[in-house]
């Protein structure tokens, strides 16, 4: 017979070795998931954790990194602000597709105008887009005292339908032959969210354009053709990470961010001193708000590259976990959201030459999740054996 | 466009067609959380009802089985979230939230080879005598065996927890949870039982959407139904009747709105189609004002130190 015992104070070894242990419990529950399907878990794992970064192509993926990870740092970062408030923004992916729609349609008013401003006034646009989307639950449980789960989830589907119209009416590319989505940004210097720190850019020829292109260039021995690639470094990324060192100096060293966290860990304690809950909502779901519809911006003008009905990937949703692998802290959230891109992509490989399903690398992320809230126990509370008393 | 196509006794049917999904998942979790846990993973044990349902009537070729199956499947995905919330004593936020993305990728999987299969249709009952009342007969006692079982699960579920001993201890756990430990009642294992309860009506809300409402297995085929589900129950304010009106009046909404996309009504078919979840939030604002009636130990964390 085992018992819980709550510890004095939370375990500082602890706080650090769940997020580890969790991986590695999905990693052997994920294995075991794998061989359900009858593919080979330790070949599953491999391909998911060690190819994109030590295998064969890993040129490729790398970069590939900092593409993924970056929109989900980015949102991650601004919704841990609200959690560790006990604010409840689950609407990220909305605030993502309407940042996102802000960003590209700024960017279409101007086409086909040559200006340097176009793309600052994009990630305004984006970064206002977002906050707004973010605004709704906010001033909604300010004033009425409404749910804000529920009212920034039931945003998101709102977005997803002002997306689909959007990419069907308004933003539809002209010229697109009556296809749905709007022109590609890519094309349009003055909005594409290039990359940044070009490593070396050689001109790519038109046989190696493609993943499955460059693959048969690479192999052929002409590599020089992935430089194209760089190394994955945009605008988005480098928001990211200076919202991280925000978030960090926010939280460690500033009054407003001691007051978040005060209000999340004693919401009484918080109201005598003087913490006005109303501005701290406001704050917390008007900045993560703001950091969603930022990575929506970069994505639709990057790696994206256009307004389309499936723009969305669930970003907004996979952030929660990113946010709580890296448990609330700016710096674990860095890491575990450059972790989460891993299983993307290795999820992507594994699907191209294991056949593994797209679905199974979802559900092994919801299973990190599981696991991470399941081992953090561990951080609060003490096991201890204990013989069972008469009754 | 030709406003005439839409007949009101048409539009009533399936109103309460369209409405049991919601209700089902609704009662199920208004029990939950009377027993003062919240459960946001409904949507997630929605749609694994939903293929769970699916998959087991194509299987066996009978939907009672897949109904039973889809009611299995969603207490099961429940019990993960009881052991983590009840016997790990995570946050009940996160960990509904787990539960969602885990259902949703779940489904997806055991899905693969069920898209565009049909399953075996549910018979519809018609209540005899009843059913050849015009009108009413038409609206209210010509429906598939799950409509009255939805109905008499909520009346069931109200008498339950109104008049009888197990009804009265539930709210005495959501309410205050330390007392009720004191008196002696076991908090964890009936918080346990509750939330399996909760999982088994969302996985049969889910089947029903999968079995009788489309009747076919599309990824993510729930969209939002559980989240609405979840908004029902404030919106009844944790009452049994109430989550009956409601669960009719977003039912309501969400067909007329087909029936205006059918019609050929001249707005974009996407404005039309946000229009249940602008509906669920403009109704949580003006229910949102009356705070009193949700259980007082609602979400909180309960733990026997002594």
């Amino acid at each position: 017979m085992f018992r819980l015992e709550k510890r004095p104070q939370p375990s500082r070894v602890f706080a650090y070795l769940t997020p580890v242990l969790a991986v590695i419990a999905t990693m052997f529950a994920g294995g075991l998931l794998f061989a359900a399907l009858g593919k080979n878990p330790v070949e599953a794992i491999r391909t998911i954790f060690w190819d994109p970064l030590f295998g064969e192509f890993a040129f490729y993926y790398r970069p590939q990194l900092l593409v993924k990870g970056g929109p989900l740092i980015l949102i991650a970062i601004g919704l841990s602000l609200g959690f560790r408030a006990g604010i409840w923004n689950i609407g990220a992916e909305g605030q993502y597709i309407v940042g996102a729609i802000c960003g590209a349609a700024v960017a279409l008013a101007f086409y086909p105008l040559d200006a340097w401003y176009i793309f600052p006034l994009m990630i305004l646009a984006g970064a206002l887009g977002g906050m707004l989307w973010a605004m709704i639950p906010a001033l909604l449980k300010v004033k009425f005292g409404t749910n804000e789960i529920l009212v920034s989830l039931m945003l998101v589907y709102v977005a997803e339908n002002l997306l689909a119209s959007m990419a069907l009416g308004l933003l539809k590319n002209p010229e697109g032959h009556g296809f749905p989505g709007s022109r590609n940004l890519k094309e349009y210097p003055s909005a594409y969210n290039e990359p940044i720190l070009v490593l070396d850019r050689i001109p790519e020829p038109d046989t190696c354009s493609g993943i499955s292109g460059l693959f048969e260039c690479a192999r052929s021995g002409s590599y020089n053709v992935v430089a194209d690639f760089s190394s994955g470094m945009h605008w988005g990324v480098l928001t990211a990470f200076i919202a991280v060192i925000f978030a960090y100096v926010l939280l460690n060293r500033h009054m407003l961010g001691f007051s978040i966290r005060l209000t999340g860990e004693a919401p009484r304690a918080a109201r005598f001193s003087g913490v006005s809950p109303t501005r701290i909502i406001l704050f917390c779901l008007g900045i993560s708000g703001m950091m969603a519809g930022l990575a929506g911006m970069f994505e639709v003008s990057g790696p994206s590259g256009q307004v389309s009905i499936d723009f969305n990937v669930g970003y907004g949703f996979t952030a929660i976990i990113v946010a709580f692998l890296g448990r609330l802290h700016p710096i674990g959230i860095l890491l575990a959201g450059l972790l989460m891109a891993l299983t993307y992509i290795g999820g992507e490989i594994a699907q191209g030459n294991l056949g593994l399903p797209s679905a199974a690398i979802q559900l092994f992320q919801g299973m990190l999740l599981f696991f991470l809230l399941a081992v953090d126990m561990l951080t609060n509370y003490r096991i201890r054996l204990v013989k069972r008393e008469a009754a | 466009m030709d406003l005439s196509s839409i007949t009101p006794a048409l539009l009533l049917a399936s109103l309460m067609v369209a409405a049991t999904p919601i209700l089902l998942a609704g009662i199920g979790e208004l029990v939950v959380e009377r027993a003062g846990v919240l459960n946001l993973g409904v949507e997630g044990m929605m749609i694994t009802g939903a293929i769970f349902g699916f998959a087991a009537t194509i299987e066996t070729g009978s939907p009672l089985v897949g109904f039973a199956a889809a009611a299995a499947g969603g207490a099961l995905l429940s019990l993960l979230f009881a052991l983590l919330t009840q016997i790990a004593l995570a946050n009940q936020v996160a960990s509904g939230l787990a539960l969602t993305l885990f259902g949703l990728g779940l489904s997806s999987l055991l899905g693969q080879d069920y898209v565009g299969l049909k399953p075996t249709p549910t018979p519809s009952f018609n209540i005899p005598l009843l059913s050849d009342i015009p009108f009413l007969g038409h609206v209210l006692f010509s429906h598939d065996l799950m409509v009255y079982f939805g109905l008499g699960l909520v009346a069931a579920v109200w008498a339950l927890l109104k008049y009888s001993r197990a009804g009265l201890i539930l709210r005495a756990v959501g309410e205050n949870h330390d007392a009720a430990h004191a008196l002696g009642y076991k908090v964890v294992r009936i918080r346990i039982l509750a939330i399996m309860f909760g999982g088994a009506c969302a996985g049969l809300g889910g089947s029903y959407i999968s079995l009788i409402r489309v009747p076919q297995w599309t990824e993510g085929m729930t969209s939002g139904a559980g989240w609405i589900a979840l908004a029902l129950v404030v919106f009844a304010s944790w009452k049994p009747g109430r989550v009956l009106l409601g669960a009719w009046l977003f039912g309501g909404v969400t067909v007329l709105q087909l029936n205006l996309q059918a019609a050929g009504l001249a707005i974009p078919v996407e404005y039309l189609s946000m229009s249940p979840y602008l509906i669920t939030i403009l109704v949580l604002v003006i229910m949102s004002a009356d705070k009193s009636r949700a259980p007082a130990s609602l979400g909180r964390i309960f733990h026997a130190s002594g």
